[in-house]
């Protein structure tokens, strides 16, 4: 059997290909394209079955502000102003805490707390929406209402983001929940790309005499920015597309909202809370319109992530 | 006017409460799982009477949402580990090029894909088939419907996982089978897939983990069933779409059964994640 | 330095090595590799104690006071280190780069970092090259550039003494060449110590070479003379070659 042969001066392993062979490397090909034709498939369904109401509302869906059943008029616009507002609030709570366990566990940690700790900080991950958003319905959405939001109210009551009164089940908690769910995964890649950075720049901060937080500034986090702005992005992706934990705690109204301890609705949640019972002829439609709006935003989120995580991930992947 | 500490000794203090803040934020994130497990525990355990456990919700218990969870992950890992695996496989051994690189992006999309947004393509699938008539349009709230969407949900998983797995086998373990003559399809099945066995098992645990806890899309194809599983085209009651019911439910007794069926839920997906890991270190101490 | 021994873990890597330092000079640490001399040095910037599990036993005196006593960052201040591989902050321009020293240490002032960095560049013979592009990232420049930017960061601290740890075992002869001139000027500034795995190197810049081998300080003196005439048998075979 020629196992060898020696082509244009190189030698290399040739193989005959068996009928099994062929036909093994047939089906798991055939398979993957079928996996790649499911996305497709997903995304001209959704575009079918919203054709409809993307017929008798165009673009103007987008910009639309009433959510209306009876008159069959509606809009996207306060869901995508809710998205917009919740996610940067979990952002503007989640990153610090993420990046903050990310150091503590890469840089500060003793060696033996390391890995229970980060288990720990996976398990947070594990915990199904659904349970999360009962937690945030009875209790932490009293707590809310009852300690945190008037004790935020009193420092920063002057803004009238922080105005009216706090009735628990709003945008506020809805955000603190998202926040508290993207931790796992914005502190997980960021702590990659910190373990990334050579320990050189580490040594040329300490050489110059800084303290161990000057080194971990200069030295780490400046290195590691691109990877840890890719993390916080893949945050906001998650973020985006959280349905249940939402729609059990930030109050369900289909409108804007001017103070954060008003209840809202975010794109996932409008869909969740009306499906079951939407109003024919269009309103069904209408929620897959929306379906295909959060579709399209969850999609450009992630790939520009892929792009951020990966340019700077591939250093340390080539390393292996 | 002098400055009460000189310059070092501000640097030091600062040095000391960043350390401490960042060990703050690791204590604020482990306040909230720690306030979710012991809630329940403590406001859960009690609801767990055996009539709550063996009863269907006809008469107020879980059992018919623990059996149809049961049978919905079944039916969907029977779909989805193949499907995952085997797409995990071409993306290692067979897609270092181009094509494989399409496919990893698509993969990697449908993966970021919000789950809400599935279950609506679900539905809508079986909605427009049911027009042009292949299905009766009641289709859409069924077992079917569910493991349609559930399935997409866990097959892009599987075969990301199945893909790291497979890479970490050693391109010598490869070619040393193929240098004694076995043929390629053989070498995967017999040689590569059985080394990393204990990755793959825990990439599948991660998948139905996933899956086991996901609402949305159940909420808009699974629907609701208050009887115990009767028929693939039927609607079929689930432990995450329980806890949802008992906790907008409007009585207090729904409320309370609410922490009893999460606490079970949340049982279940620990025990998927521990046993996961256990996996891997039983492996690992075996060699 | 005062029977200065070093671990990592359990295991000892350098043992009673006492050695002093003239002011305003250079001091060679030769041997083989593997040796202890990269260790030596480490610990005379309080760098060696950073690595888990490592200890340090003995005394270090500058200006006749143990560093071991004082806050490892002041001490690191006044003792600057260069490192094998040039190790420049990429993400920083290359005035950045210099002032960050200065910065950690509390100097804003626009004018006051701008003397000083180019006063730092001008020591280390970098600043005519780069003195169009200071903005420019730090890993922009070739490698002995780089490590001569390595060297001017360190220098804008005005440390009294630098260490240098293989300064030029990343580079080619030419950037070599410009390095080992640097150090002949910078000698006059302060006290420098080399460690080289060269010695012809040794030979070229120091003034007192030591010499060690496997965790021991085995002859110590006048390059000159530890060249021509040295007294120790394992001295002399390792500079005739016959190992290392």
């Amino acid at each position: 059997m020629h196992v060898f042969e020696t082509l244009r001066g190189r030698t290399r392993l040739r193989l005959r290909a068996t009928p099994g062979d062929l036909a093994f490397e047939g089906l798991s090909t055939f398979i993957a394209l079928a996996v790649v034709g499911l996305l497709v498939l997903i995304t001209v369904i959704l575009y079918l079955a919203a054709a409809e109401s993307i017929r008798t509302y165009g673009l103007g869906f987008l910009s639309g502000s009433v959510w209306d059943s009876v008159s069959q008029r509606f809009g996207a616009a306060p869901f995508i102003y809710g998205m917009l507002v919740t996610s940067a609030l979990a952002l503007l709570l989640g990153v610090p805490v993420s990046l903050g366990i990310a150091i503590f566990l890469s840089e500060l940690s003793p060696a033996w707390l390391r890995i229970p700790l980060t288990f720990i900080v996976e398990l947070l991950a594990a915990v199904p929406s659904v349970v999360y958003g009962l937690w945030g319905i009875f209790i932490l959405g009293p707590a809310m209402r009852v300690y945190i939001e008037p004790g935020v109210q009193a420092v920063l009551g002057f803004l009238p983001l922080f105005q009216g009164h706090p009735i628990g089940s709003d945008v506020f908690t809805a955000g603190v929940i998202l926040a508290i769910m993207i931790i796992p995964t914005i502190s997980a890649v960021s702590r990659e790309a910190l373990l990334a950075v050579p320990d050189s720049q580490r040594e040329a901060a300490l050489s110059l005499g800084a303290t161990r937080w000057e080194t971990t500034r200069l030295g780490v986090l400046r290195y590691a920015r691109a990877g840890i702005f890719g993390a916080a992005i893949l945050g906001l992706g998650r973020a985006v597309g959280e349905t249940m934990a939402v729609t059990m705690t930030i109050g369900n109204r289909a409108a804007f909202f001017g103070s954060l301890f008003e209840p809202g609705q975010t794109i996932a949640s409008q869909i969740a809370s009306r499906w079951l019972d939407a109003v024919p002829p269009l309103e069904l439609g209408a929620l897959i319109q929306l379906g295909l709006v959060l579709m399209l935003v969850s999609l450009f989120i992630n790939l520009f992530a892929r792009l951020m995580v990966g340019r700077f991930l591939r250093v340390g992947e080539g390393a292996e | 006017m002098k400055f009460l500490f000189d310059r070092d000794t501000r640097r030091r203090w600062f040095d000391v409460i960043m350390s401490g803040a960042t060990l703050l934020c690791v204590a604020l994130a482990l306040l909230p799982l720690g306030s979710i497990l012991f809630e329940a525990l403590v406001r859960g355990a009690p609801a767990l009477t055996p009539t709550f456990l063996t009863q269907s919700s006809l008469m107020g218990g879980i059992a018919n949402a623990i059996q149809g969870t049961v049978i919905l992950i079944g039916l969907t890992a029977l779909v989805a580990l193949p499907v995952g695996i085997l797409t995990g496989i071409y993306l290692s051994e067979y897609g270092k090029h181009r094509l494989g690189g399409i496919v990893r992006l698509f993969v990697d999309v449908m993966t970021q894909t919000p789950s809400i947004v599935v279950g609506i393509f679900a539905y809508s699938f079986i909605f427009e088939l049911s027009l042009l008539g292949f299905f009766p349009p009641p289709l859409v709230f069924s077992v079917i419907s569910a493991v349609i969407a559930l399935a997409t949900i866990m097959i892009p998983i599987v075969a990301r996982t199945s893909e790291e797995a497979l890479r970490l086998v050693p391109t010598s373990a490869r070619e040393a089978a193929l240098a004694l003559g076995i043929p390629r399809y053989r070498t995967i099945l017999r040689v590569v897939l059985p080394s990393c066995a204990s990755a793959l098992v825990t990439g599948a645990l991660l998948g139905i983990a996933r899956v086991g806890g996901e609402t949305a899309p159940l909420i808009m194809t699974a629907a609701w069933n208050n009887d115990f599983f009767n028929g693939l085209d039927q609607p079929i009651a689930a432990l995450p779409t329980q806890v949802y019911r008992f906790a907008v439910g409007p009585s207090l007794a729904e409320n309370r059964a609410a922490w009893g069926a999460s606490l079970i839920l949340v049982l279940l997906m620990l025990s998927i994640s521990i046993a996961s890991r256990a996996v891997i270190r039983l492996r690992a101490v075996r060699r | 330095m005062d029977k200065i021994s070093a671990w990592y873990g359990p295991k000892l890597a350098i043992q009673d090595i006492s050695l002093d330092f003239e002011e305003h000079s250079v001091s060679g640490i030769i041997g083989p590799s593997g040796c202890g001399k990269s260790t030596l040095i480490r610990c005379l910037n309080r760098m060696h104690e950073t690595i888990p599990k490592a200890k340090v036993e003995g005394q270090v005196l500058l200006d006749g006071q143990d560093i071991y006593d004082q806050p490892a960052v002041s001490v690191r201040r006044r003792i600057g280190m260069v490192f094998q591989k040039p190790n420049p902050f990429p993400t920083m321009s290359i005035y950045d780069n210099v002032a960050a020293g200065l910065r950690l240490n509390g100097v804003r002032e626009r004018k006051k970092l701008d003397v000083a960095v180019l006063e730092s560049l001008k020591q280390a013979a970098l600043w005519d090259e780069v003195k169009d592009s200071l903005d420019k990232s730090g890993s922009s420049l070739s490698g002995g550039q780089q490590q001569r930017l390595c060297i001017a960061r360190a220098l804008a601290v005005r440390p009294e003494v630098l260490l240098m740890d293989e300064p030029c075992s990343a580079l080619d002869p030419i950037a070599t060449a410009k390095i080992e001139d640097l150090i002949f000027d910078l000698k006059k500034d302060y006290t420098l110590v080399i460690v080289t795995h060269n010695m012809q190197q040794a030979a070229r810049v120091a003034e007192t070479t030591a010499f060690m081998y496997l965790g021991k300080l085995i002859e110590v003196g006048r390059t000159r003379e530890l060249f021509e005439r040295p007294r120790e048998a394992l001295t002399e075979s390792y500079i005739t070659g016959r190992f290392g």
